[in-house]
């Protein structure tokens, strides 16, 4: 009782079908205490944000493999600011060019962890920034 | 860039969020629940002003064993009561790991196809080591889901085994989900959750041992009803709930009819303000077990003498019951 618990979407958004990394990364959450909802693949922008409002969630997490981070991440941004998400962490992590990183930061994302990264980098980035 | 300086969650005051919630805000309902979910103060000032909003909604649990088809079931049964102009809200509970207090909730995904719904709203919940198969906060979080407006609350339990039967405290219609080669007929006639439910439903019926399940289950179901005297007698019906090709799926209209049907048997008679009434002296057990134990861990905090009970425990100079006692007789004047 009295616990104040950090909740993060983990999703992957259009056709991309590669879910190990998100799994890992869901997984690797809930050992550290967080409550995630996995949301899978083959997700819509419009759906995922959904979810986050239902949710009340803290943070967003999407992993991207097949090169469509461009495509969608601007969407996603888009689709938080239409609900007013101003205050929930967008996190980016996957397989992308290095120099897409401030791409992605300038269209709204808060972190980009790429492949390769420490996982204790991933959970004190959100531990020191939520809320 | 983002990170404002101002504080999101509980920013609102309870009043506020309860207003908002009940003109069908989503946004209120979500930051409603994360409050109660939460256990603290404002969580409870909330539902105190809620109360005087009772929904109105038909809730009904699902239950059953981990990897039954819960949640698949419950993606097409929202897909009949949608089509039947009926508004949905659905809690799903899934467990809080023992070590990490994490919890990876997934029920959430099998319904990603409504999440577009404006008249859908779900919400996954952890939980966080209450036993019986929901969370502490469920019955609150049902509360405000039926204040939504929503017209039917459905309640998943996490994967339940044979003891975790608080649904039936929560839920006014209880389904029990079942998969062929659970077991043979002794096992469907313990006690427990196989007693718990209006309607047992056998998913994944295209599976070897169906026909067998569901027979050896309806013979159960009547060895019973004679002590009984039961007005409603449980249905057993087949589903395929997941299926590749989805022509095959197959039971769900049946399932809902047989919900309203228990429905409308609970609320043509008086059978309701049973359920009703049980829903709330539970309800109000809880919270006076819950209140009188803060009451009584706020007064011993700082004092030392929880660390002191625990040591005379260990040395064998008294035992849990005494202490309980003496320390009750402190505080509640008893």
């Amino acid at each position: 009782m009295g616990t104040d618990k950090i909740k993060v979407i983990v999703s992957k958004v259009g056709l991309d079908g590669h879910d190990r990394g998100a799994k890992v990364v869901a997984s690797l959450l809930k050992e550290r205490g967080m409550e995630v909802v996995y949301l899978g693949m083959y997700q819509t922008p419009e759906g995922i944000i959904k979810a986050a409002v239902d949710e009340d969630a803290d943070v967003i997490g999407l992993s991207y493999l097949s090169g469509e981070h461009l495509v969608y991440t601007p969407k996603i941004v888009d689709e938080m600011k239409r609900y007013g998400l101003d205050d929930v962490l967008l996190i980016v992590g996957g397989s992308f060019p290095p120099e897409d990183i401030e791409v992605m930061k300038r269209m709204g994302v808060d972190e980009v962890f790429r492949g390769g990264s420490l996982t204790s980098s991933i959970i004190t980035y959100i531990t020191e920034n939520v809320r | 860039m983002k990170r404002t300086a101002i504080p999101r969650k509980h920013a609102d005051s309870p009043q506020e969020l309860v207003e908002r919630l009940i003109s069908g805000d989503r946004r209120a309902a979500a930051r409603a629940i994360t409050l109660v979910e939460k256990g603290a103060a404002p969580g409870t000032e909330l539902m105190k002003r809620l109360y005087r909003h009772m929904g109105r909604s038909m809730v009904v649990g699902i239950t059953g064993a981990g990897g039954s088809g819960k949640s698949s079931l419950i993606n097409h049964m929202i897909h009949v009561l949608r089509s039947q102009g009926r508004r949905v809200g659905v809690v799903a509970v899934d467990p809080t790991s023992p070590f990490s207090g994490g919890a990876l909730l997934g029920d959430r995904l099998r319904f990603q196809a409504h999440s577009m719904d404006e008249g859908v709203y779900i919400r996954s919940m952890a939980s966080r080591g209450y036993l019986g198969g929901l969370a502490r906060a469920t019955t609150d979080v049902v509360r405000i889901i039926e204040a939504m407006g929503n017209d039917v609350v459905i309640v998943e339990t996490l994967g339940a085994g044979q003891d975790e039967v608080d649904i039936i405290h929560v839920a006014q219609t209880c389904v029990l989900v079942l998969t062929p080669g659970m077991g043979d007929d002794i096992q469907a006639m313990k006690a427990g959750i196989m007693e718990i439910a209006d309607i047992i439903v056998v998913n994944k019926a295209d599976l070897d041992g169906a026909e067998t399940c569901l027979r050896s289950l309806e013979a159960t179901v009547h060895y019973g009803l004679a002590e009984k005297d039961a007005d409603w007698i449980p249905r057993v019906m087949p589903t395929v709930a997941a299926s590749a090709r989805s022509e095959d799926v197959r039971g769900i209209e049946d399932l809902v009819d047989a919900i309203l049907a228990h429905q409308s048997y609970l609320r043509n008679g008086t059978a309701i303000h049973e359920v009703q009434a049980k829903r709330v002296e539970q309800e109000l057990g809880l919270v006076f077990r819950d209140e009188i134990q803060k009451v009584v861990f706020k007064g011993l905090k700082g004092t030392g003498k929880k660390r002191r009970y625990i040591r005379a425990i260990l040395e064998g100079r008294t035992d849990p019951y005494s202490v309980v006692e003496e320390v009750l007789k402190t505080f509640l004047k008893v």
